[in-house]
């Protein structure tokens, strides 16, 4: 998406009608995919994940396996429709480096030492690019997850937060991560507060971005009861 | 895990008796490769890299018309260490290339504007490569200085007709901040900077952050499998602001030889 010359904000609100803080309408499903192990959906405005997760299943080739763990392996892709200009089919260096922190920030929260020789595959695909995919696709990520029963210390929560026109703001949609002055990917296991994930780019001061990151832990908190509502509803119907 | 630099630090000491907050001895070289527009080598204790610039007449990105390209890029060339395999970049490769790449670009330390060419259809590409040329550890931070002196040491060569002219330089390359990337790295519950490779086996999880002069700061990274407390993760970005200071000056002094 191109960048713009436009006032990304208006009489103190965001472009969409937001105030600073306020996140896109969030929509999440768990087991959406009938052959996964675990699956889910989530949207966060425009922009929209899914992930499924398959395993612990067996590792080949065997000198990948590890005697006394299994072991994670995450692909982060964009679906080519994505966004406005065609993303080529295939990896490129910006997916590989978001799948390798993205399995980083889910790692911390599964035990797989008893699972020792195996992995558990876990795939994200953006299917709409609005802004803030890597952190839908975590959301999405640890829903299918733990929707998959794997075990886990805890959900995984994510969300961005970043600058635009001099002010701080929660949840990036596309034009202003195009435009922005800072944005700041954030994950966090929200029970006991760990980050997990933590990435940004852009001109902050170190107070700016000490109150960025406490916004973005008080949006996870946020976003961890969705997930946990989503989940429970699921293990109801289940149950009936 | 059994290993005795890890161990040293969980009881409070580093095995080569450096404070947890002390760098390897650091030198910088630039001019050290005379047919990149700009070069240096970097080394940090043992750890060797070389950055060289090489700069072409290109095509602006779709999304920047007009303005210059940066493309950064790092080869963990085999000869470096028993664990680098050749090949196209992996993932570890890729990062490195990517977190280098957002500090100098975020820092605004390089006008995109100024390097174009006069006519929005051509521009001029700065190719920043990195190669490793001895894995000791700590290499994000060594390759971003590497990639600031070879940056700070280029000249541009002559344009005419939109051809490039080698061994003829126009002017030199203007670098407008001194940004330094700092990785601080958590092993046995400890805040350590600049691991070697021993150290390095037992990170927990480490943040790059990428510091200006003025303090502001322009990229963060976390890496590794361990999670940070928000209060450590504030300690940590207290700490880059603080030692960038030091790279900051190595990286001067540098210049105005």
């Amino acid at each position: 998406m191109a960048k713009t010359d436009e006032k990304l904000i208006v009489n103190g609100k965001r472009l969409d009608g937001r105030a600073f803080d306020e996140m896109r309408p969030i929509e999440m499903e768990t087991s959406i995919i009938g052959r996964a192990d675990g699956s889910a959906r989530v949207a966060f405005g425009k922009t929209e994940a899914m992930a499924s997760t398959y395993g612990p299943r067996k590792l080949y080739p065997r000198f990948l396996q590890e005697s006394s763990t299994g072991i994670l392996r995450c692909r982060y892709n964009m679906a080519p429709f994505s966004t406005e200009d065609r993303v080529r089919p295939g990896r490129n260096r910006r997916s590989i480096e978001l799948s390798k922190v993205i399995r980083l920030a889910l790692e911390s929260s599964t035990f797989l030492d008893d699972f020792p020789k195996t992995v558990v595959d876990v795939f994200i695909e953006i299917t709409q690019a609005d802004g803030s995919t890597r952190v839908t696709g975590i959301n999405a990520a640890s829903l299918a997850l733990a929707s998959s029963g794997v075990p886990m210390r805890d959900l995984i929560t994510a969300c961005s937060v970043g600058k635009i026109d001099g002010k701080l703001v929660s949840d990036l949609n596309g034009i202003e991560d195009n435009n922005s002055e800072a944005d700041v990917a954030f994950a966090m296991l929200p029970t006991k507060e760990i980050i997990t994930l933590l990435q940004m780019d852009g001109i902050l001061t170190k107070d700016e971005l000490f109150s960025l990151l406490e916004n973005a832990r008080e949006n996870c908190k946020k976003i961890y009861e969705t997930q946990r509502k989503v989940l429970k509803e699921r293990y109801k119907r289940e149950l009936k | 895990m059994n290993n005795y630099a890890i161990d040293c630090i969980s009881n409070g000491k580093r095995a080569d008796e450096r404070a947890f907050d002390e760098y390897r001895k650091i030198v910088i070289k630039t001019g050290v490769v005379a047919k990149a527009e700009g070069s240096a080598s970097v080394t940090m204790g043992e750890t060797k890299i070389i950055a060289g610039v090489k700069i072409d007449v290109g095509e602006p990105f779709p999304d920047t018309p007009g303005e210059g390209t940066i493309i950064v890029n790092a080869e963990f060339t085999p000869l470096a260490s028993p664990d680098f395999e050749a090949g196209p970049p992996d993932e570890n490769a890729t990062e490195l290339a990517r977190v280098v790449d957002r500090g100098i670009r975020e820092s605004e330390c390089i006008d995109l504007k100024s390097i174009s060419l006069l006519d929005s259809e051509k521009v001029l590409s700065l190719y920043i490569d990195i190669h490793i040329i001895n894995d000791c550890g700590n290499l994000i931070d060594c390759s971003f200085l590497a990639a600031l002196a070879a940056l700070m040491d280029s000249k541009i060569p002559k344009v005419e007709d939109g051809v490039m002219l080698r061994n003829e330089y126009e002017k030199d390359l203007e670098v407008f901040h001194t940004p330094t990337e700092v990785t601080i790295c958590k092993i046995g519950g400890k805040l350590v900077l600049d691991p070697t490779i021993e150290e390095e086996r037992g990170v927990d999880a480490k943040l790059t952050v990428c510091v200006r002069e003025d303090d502001s700061i322009c990229a963060l990274q976390k890496q590794g499998v361990v999670g940070l407390t928000m209060e450590e993760t504030k300690e940590m970005i207290e700490i880059a602001i603080k030692k960038s200071k030091e790279l900051r000056k190595l990286l001067k002094s540098k210049k105005e030889k």
